[in-house]
């Protein structure tokens, strides 16, 4: 059953690939989606099989096929399934799902149809790979495919320059982590002969009781270090953050599926998926809860500065996926997962919503053109006003209890060193709160206020309308999940530790808790303060409150008003990038590598064995006379040569 | 019963071989060169044959057949380029064949 639902997209990828070019948008549409919806169906069904189980035995192990087998390492294709997998699974095929339906809408008309489609599928298939895995490597596949994916369908638009550019800087800003990653694999194969999750995890249980202490650089710190950078590489996180906002540059739905709720999230499954072994080293998530942190602060406040509708939503996403990394970083995995799996909701919502908008306005992204839509798209204002509260963690919406989850987590860190849960705990509050200035400014500058957007551009007259139904329908599949997608996790200190929370139960079987020690009596037990939690929540949630209705009426005052030129131009990022690495490294091949290596050395050696043979040729081509007797007396030579050998040979011989 | 000693065959095999190569050197008929050709072949696989009874070793005579083989495809191709050669230049005396000359 994992094999079909797995490959269901990637025979669907084949089918479009090959023969979609000649077919109707129809066609395409159907096997596009229907190929998603069977997997969606089937996650249902395996979801429910797992559910049924008792929370011990929510393990689904089917193997495939043996794909390497060498000395002593040995991979093999088998998808496992567990509690942590099994949200994945359900979440991204559902997602995916609607946003495949959305794709219909949006990318009507486009010359790109099938393409499209077979990549978007071929996504699907990599990612429910990815997740899937039951060991590093067939991971990594699922992990570079992905962002190959990314890749093709960034740059979808290809005849367009900066969409070309934005793809291969993705590409390589992926790359630049994936090499940690890889090394990461190799380091692990290393240490502990084997590749298989269950293997690796059970050797890291049995052979590391105690976790390396802060500031020791071992052998589980180096690991999980060099895992975290292909991280930060696939979940945008600082310092490789740079290409999420350009991969904007790709079609919408591509932003909603893969930059926004699936593929960029992977950085954060990989790190739960290996809790055993980020558990044991508490430099490695203090690493990740301080990148975490930075990294959702300052995308908060560069999202305050864009004028481009999506690439406020962009680094709305490097903000929320710090958050998530902030979470694992304090040993909340299941939190961070909860985060990953209700940000997917508002997220894609979101995006869709934004997608929406900009078809209405004929591919107009730059907000300062829009204004007063709320007339003409109520639909879209709605949906889009379900996803503006969940993300900015008002309750009950569903971003709420996650984000609450993470800070409450923090703040009670029991791995983070004193003073750091707090001051993180500080970041991630403040964080909040920038989140709910600029989607309130998003939301403003979108719908609100009056028409910026001229009716009459070049000749021909644009009136915005509601999108059609089948656009309309997954904003309001996502939107009902933005409001009640977060009711799944509630914290128990809600009802006083009555009703556990149901999201942490399901996952916690697979995840490690956080601290390990080997005698457990070891770590103080403390009473949950549900008092304090709830005292945090409810500052917060008012906090959120009083910061909406300000930033509402802050920005319909002036909705145009300028930002801070530091916070546009992103910190100049992209600039120090370009003169720290882009432009030493064109310059050094420019110089040396062209001029020195490739035309002086290679070229060189190339063009000098062509005229040493040149030159050898001429002299021996008088040999070749034409005459069948000069040959001859050649060939008579030559083995009265030979002949004389083996006589001379033979006449030293000893006589027998 | 006596046998013939190797001698003889081998004896044998070197005059024909030696019958041919002088007919491949001296002639210039492309059509005899062919036969000294043919020649020089049998009496190797005379050689063979006889070293092949000698040592009681069956190698020899597999490897007589492939001679064979070889001799006969070589003999179609070379009549060919002949008969060709012919058509073009109605002479048989290969010192005339000679446009690869520099």
């Amino acid at each position: 059953m994992l094999k079909a639902l797995v490959l269901s997209p990637l025979i669907a990828a084949g089918i479009i690939g090959i023969f979609g070019r000649r077919w109707s948008e129809r066609l395409i549409a159907v096997i596009g989606c229907g190929s998603v919806g069977l997997s969606m169906l089937l996650a249902f069904r395996v979801f429910g099989e797992l559910w049924s189980r008792p929370p011990e035995q929510r393990v689904i192990w089917e193997p495939f096929f043996s794909w390497i087998a060498s000395g002593p390492l040995r991979v093999d294709w088998g998808f496992h399934l567990d509690a942590l997998s099994g949200v994945y699974v359900l979440f991204v095929t559902f997602v995916g799902f609607w946003i495949h339906v959305f794709a219909v809408g949006y990318m009507r008309g486009d010359s790109g149809y099938a393409r499209f489609f077979a990549y978007m599928n071929l996504f699907m298939f990599m990612m429910l790979v990815l997740v899937l895995a039951d060991n590093f490597l067939v991971m990594f596949v699922g992990w570079e495919g992905v962002g190959l994916c990314s890749y093709l369908l960034i740059g979808h638009y290809f005849d367009r320059a900066y969409a070309a550019s934005a793809a291969k800087k993705a590409f390589i800003v992926n790359r630049i982590g994936d090499f940690g990653f890889a090394l990461g694999l190799i380091l692990i194969f290393a240490t502990f002969g084997t590749l298989r999750f269950s293997e690796v995890m059970g050797a890291i249980v049995a052979r590391f009781p105690e976790p390396e202490a802060l500031g020791e650089i071992g052998l589980l710190t180096t690991i999980a270090l060099l895992l975290f950078v292909g991280a930060t590489g696939k979940s945008a996180q600082i310092p490789l953050h740079v290409w999420l906002p350009d991969a904007m540059a790709g079609p919408t739905p591509v932003s909603a599926l893969i930059h926004a709720a699936t593929m960029v999230t992977a950085g954060v499954y990989m790190v739960a998926r290996c809790s055993e072994l980020y558990v044991r080293s508490l430099t490695a998530l203090f690493v990740i809860a301080v990148i975490g942190g930075v990294t959702a602060l300052l995308a908060a406040t560069i999202g305050l500065a864009q004028w481009n509708i999506k690439k406020v939503l962009a680094y709305s996403t490097i903000s929320q996926l710090g958050y998530m990394f902030l979470a694992c970083g304090a040993g909340a995995f299941s939190a961070a997962i909860f985060h990953v799996v209700t940000h997917a909701f508002f997220k894609a919502l979101l995006f869709l919503g934004a997608g929406s908008v900009i078809v209405a306005l004929h591919h107009e992204e730059d907000m300062r053109r829009m204004g007063g839509l709320k007339r003409v798209m109520p639909l879209t204002y709605g949906t889009m006003l379900c996803g503006w509260l969940a993300i900015a963690g008002l309750p009950p919406f569903a971003g709420f209890f996650s984000k609450d989850e993470i800070l409450w987590r923090t703040w009670t860190s029991p791995v983070l060193p004193e003073p750091w849960g707090r001051l993180l705990w500080a970041i991630g509050w403040a964080t909040t709160i920038l989140t709910a200035v600029y989607m309130t400014r998003l939301i403003v500058l979108t719908f609100e206020g009056e028409e910026r957007f001229a009716r009459h551009a070049e000749g021909h007259a644009l009136v915005p309308r509601e999108s059609p139904p089948v656009m309309a329908i997954p904003l309001l599949v996502l939107a009902v999940l933005s409001v009640g997608g977060g009711w799944m996790g509630i914290s128990e200190a809600y009802t006083g530790g009555r009703i556990a929370n149901g999201f942490e139960q399901f996952v916690r079987p697979a995840l490690a808790r956080a601290p390990v020690h080997l005698d457990p009596s070891a770590i103080a037990v403390e009473e949950p303060d549900h008092g304090m939690e709830l005292g945090l929540a409810a500052a917060t949630a008012l906090a959120v409150l009083a910061t909406l209705i300000w930033a509402r009426r802050f920005y319909q005052r002036d909705p145009l008003r300028p930002a801070p030129r530091l916070l546009e131009n992103k910190y100049y990022v992209d600039e120090i990038y370009e003169a720290l690495f882009v432009r030493p490294l064109v310059r050094g091949s420019t110089v040396l590598l062209w001029k020195v290596f490739d035309v002086a050395l290679i070229d060189g050696a190339v063009n000098g064995v062509a005229s040493a043979v040149a030159a050898c040729a001429a002299v021996l081509r008088r040999l070749q006379t034409g005459l069948v007797r000069s040959y001859l007396v050649m060939i008579l030579i030559g083995a009265l040569i030979v002949l004389g050998y083996f006589v001379f040979i033979g006449s030293r011989l000893p006589v027998r | 019963m006596t046998t013939i000693p190797i001698s003889w065959y081998l004896a044998v095999a070197a005059v024909l071989f030696t019958i041919g190569a002088v007919t491949v050197f001296v002639k210039r008929n492309a059509i005899v060169m062919l036969l000294g050709i043919e020649l020089m072949l049998n009496a190797a696989n005379l050689t063979a044959v006889t070293f092949s009874s000698y040592f009681r070793e069956l190698a020899g005579q597999i490897l007589v057949f492939f001679v064979m083989v070889v001799a006969a495809a070589e003999a179609a191709v070379g009549l060919a380029i002949i008969v060709l050669l012919f058509r073009h230049r109605e002479t048989l005396n290969v010192d005339e064949a000679q446009l690869l000359k520099l």
